[in-house]
């Protein structure tokens, strides 16, 4: 504890020493890095802003305007309400909800589980395992081989071809084998003297213990669930089993709304455009805003998202 | 000490025998993530074969027969109309991405570093990562209505006195848009592996260079960089090695025919030849040409680094 509060009290002097007496250059340099920065922030920001004030503005305002948008055109949340009555936008939900949530739990239990077998770097089978496992990283199947396996299984126009394919990562199951093994030898010893087997031991010592870890993976994981749509793409043609990112390809990239027949979108047709316009973009809102709901709970991990992203490269 | 000599060492099958015994579950849960390894991951590998077969889908994958000759399909591709076309879109790509998208978080990684405020700096990180976390359909969707003939980018255009631009339909701009746009994707979230890298560097390094009369954009040329250089290095490992790779995810969601030309790679191709059009064998000697090749740079380019500057993957 002494040494932290030194390190902090050290760091701190230098910070103060390294800006100590800033020079006009340093100064004017200073200036522009933060008017950069809030440049930076507004180009990052401004397209989601943008389809936001698009999706809440009166269709034939916006058909008709030039240029940027700063605020709604008017106010009106009648996209919002073509979603509502936008069956496949449901159903999209539903199918995302799914892989969210039973695909999530399958993806972190078995991840879980594997890294938990590498992490007994003991056992005879420790390097043929981790092989195994790691090779798959650097070379696989391609497209095309994956897909007739898929299709011999009979998973075509199943929900579990959504899953299966990339149940266990390779990437998340090297952090948590990590994680694990960076808890101390004795903890696990002395459970294993009071007999407990090696179930016991994952669930009720080592699980505990890495519940940041676990926690930060676990909303890696639904977030991806949440924006997969290429395993989609490939194995379903089944309309009612497309996930939300394939509804919102159809309707955003191939701005096919035909399934939007038939909602009470629009009989006339001269507001008919103008209001499907409306409808993409309060799609667009729609499905990102779970997203949005979970990224400050993200943030919290953004380091431990580095190491997955520095493994995976 | 002796008696380790006299007593005989146990055979490997013993030895096996007694860690079964040891880690029975342990083993058991091994085998089983193993099968899931084995059935999605080396099924497929096996199943590259079929770039040597005349596909059937009848027969199978095992049961198709040889291509005669057996390079028949890999002979189609180097020698087909497609092959320059898709090698070179897919390397300038990476060209481009290397050239403007590598240094990209490198640069705000070093900018944020010497921004005074903290909080500020906070502030900055949060949003820069936010496009990362959006979907690639969501982004795409975005990326064109901007760019469509009547989106914000040509109302703009023309308030300002010039003329359309059909972005989307216009091959000279596909490239400037996909790396542009990868940037904007990427540069903040790119950026976090060298603020952890920079939160490395010893601070005493600066105070030496400070006593050696180094000014502030010194001490970045001196201390900063030469400190993340590992980091940029195994980086640009990873990145040079995989430079015959794009993701067929983006493309396909911004392509459109009239674009081809510049924006269709490998990837998209094996996608809309193999998948769409039903050529399994053709597609998939494609994808193992193109996923045989980056393997090989990869350990090239890991190679040669390990022998220049002493950082590897491996």
């Amino acid at each position: 504890m002494n040494k932290s509060v030194q390190s902090a009290d050290h760091s701190r002097k230098t910070k103060a020493w390294y800006y100590g007496h800033p020079s006009t250059g340093s100064r004017i340099f200073d200036i522009c890095n933060v008017v950069f920065m809030v440049l930076l922030m507004v180009i990052t920001v401004y397209p989601f802003l943008y389809v936001l004030f698009a999706s809440l503005s009166e269709p034939l305002k916006l058909y008709s305007h030039q240029g940027i948008l700063l605020a709604p055109l008017g106010f009106t949340t009648r996209g919002y309400t073509f979603v509502l009555n936008y069956r496949a936008v449901w159903n999209g939900y539903l199918v995302t909800l799914f892989l969210a949530t039973v695909g999530t739990s399958l993806t972190l239990v078995s991840s879980l589980v594997f890294a938990y077998v590498l992490s007994k770097q003991d056992s005879m089978l420790h390097g043929f395992f981790t092989f195994m496992a790691v090779f798959t990283m650097y070379f696989n199947g391609g497209m095309i081989p994956t897909y007739l396996i898929v299709k011999e299984l009979g998973l075509l126009d199943s929900l579990w071809s959504l899953i299966l394919p990339g149940l266990i990562s390779t990437y998340y199951v090297i952090i948590l084998r990590t994680a694990i093994m960076s808890i101390p030898k004795e903890m696990v010893e002395s459970a294993e003297l009071d007999g407990a087997n090696e179930i016991i031991i994952l669930i009720r010592i080592l699980i505990p213990l890495i519940v940041p870890t676990i926690a930060a993976i676990g909303l890696f994981i639904v977030v991806g669930y949440w924006n997969s749509w290429t395993n989609a793409l490939l194995y379903i043609q089944d309309g009612e089993k497309q996930p939300l990112q394939m509804v919102l390809r159809q309707i955003v990239v191939n701005n096919d709304m035909s399934a939007a027949a038939g909602t009470g979108a629009s009989n006339r047709s001269g507001e008919d455009s103008a209001t499907r316009l409306l409808l993409k973009y309060a799609t667009i809102i729609v499905s990102v805003v779970p997203v949005i709901c979970v990224y400050p709970f993200l943030q919290k991990y953004f380091t431990k998202g580095v190491m997955i992203g520095a493994i995976k490269g | 000490m002796t008696g380790e000599k006299i007593i005989p060492r146990k055979t490997f099958r013993q030895r096996l025998v007694r860690d079964f015994k040891r880690y029975k579950l342990i083993y058991l849960l091994g085998f089983l993530c193993l099968a899931y390894y084995f059935i999605f991951c080396y099924l497929p590998m096996g199943g590259i074969v079929i770039a040597f077969k005349d596909f059937r889908a009848a027969r199978g994958i095992f049961g198709s027969k040889w291509a005669d000759p057996w390079y028949k399909y890999f002979d189609q591709f180097f020698n087909g109309y497609y092959f320059a076309r898709l090698l070179r879109n897919t390397l300038l790509i990476n060209v481009l991405d290397l050239i403007f998208g590598f240094p990209a978080p490198i640069i705000l990684a070093l900018l944020l570093n010497e921004l005074r405020s903290n909080s500020y700096k906070r502030v900055v990180q949060t949003v820069s990562y936010l496009p990362h976390f959006i979907s690639q359909v969501v982004i795409c969707g975005i990326i064109l209505d901007f760019f469509s003939s009547s989106g914000v980018i040509n109302q703009i255009i023309t308030l300002l006195g010039g003329n359309r631009v059909l972005f989307m339909q216009d091959a000279r701009y596909f490239r400037p848009i996909y790396v542009g746009s990868g940037i904007w994707q990427g540069v903040g979230y790119g950026s976090i592996i060298y603020l952890s890298a920079l939160s490395g560097v010893n601070v005493d390094l600066y105070d030496a260079a400070a006593i050696d009369g180094c000014n502030r954009f010194g001490r970045v040329i001196h201390v900063t960089i030469p400190g993340i250089l590992p980091t940029v290095i195994i980086m640009l490992i990873l990145k040079v090695g995989s430079m015959l790779s794009v993701g067929f995810e983006k493309i396909i969601l911004l392509y459109n025919e009239t674009i081809y030309e510049t924006a269709d790679v490998i990837s998209s191709f094996v996608y809309r030849y193999g998948l769409q059009k039903g050529n399994y064998s053709y597609a998939t000697a494609v994808g193992l040409f193109n996923s045989l090749f980056n393997f090989a740079l990869l350990i090239g380019v890991n190679a040669l680094s390990r022998k220049v500057s002493e950082v590897s993957l491996w």
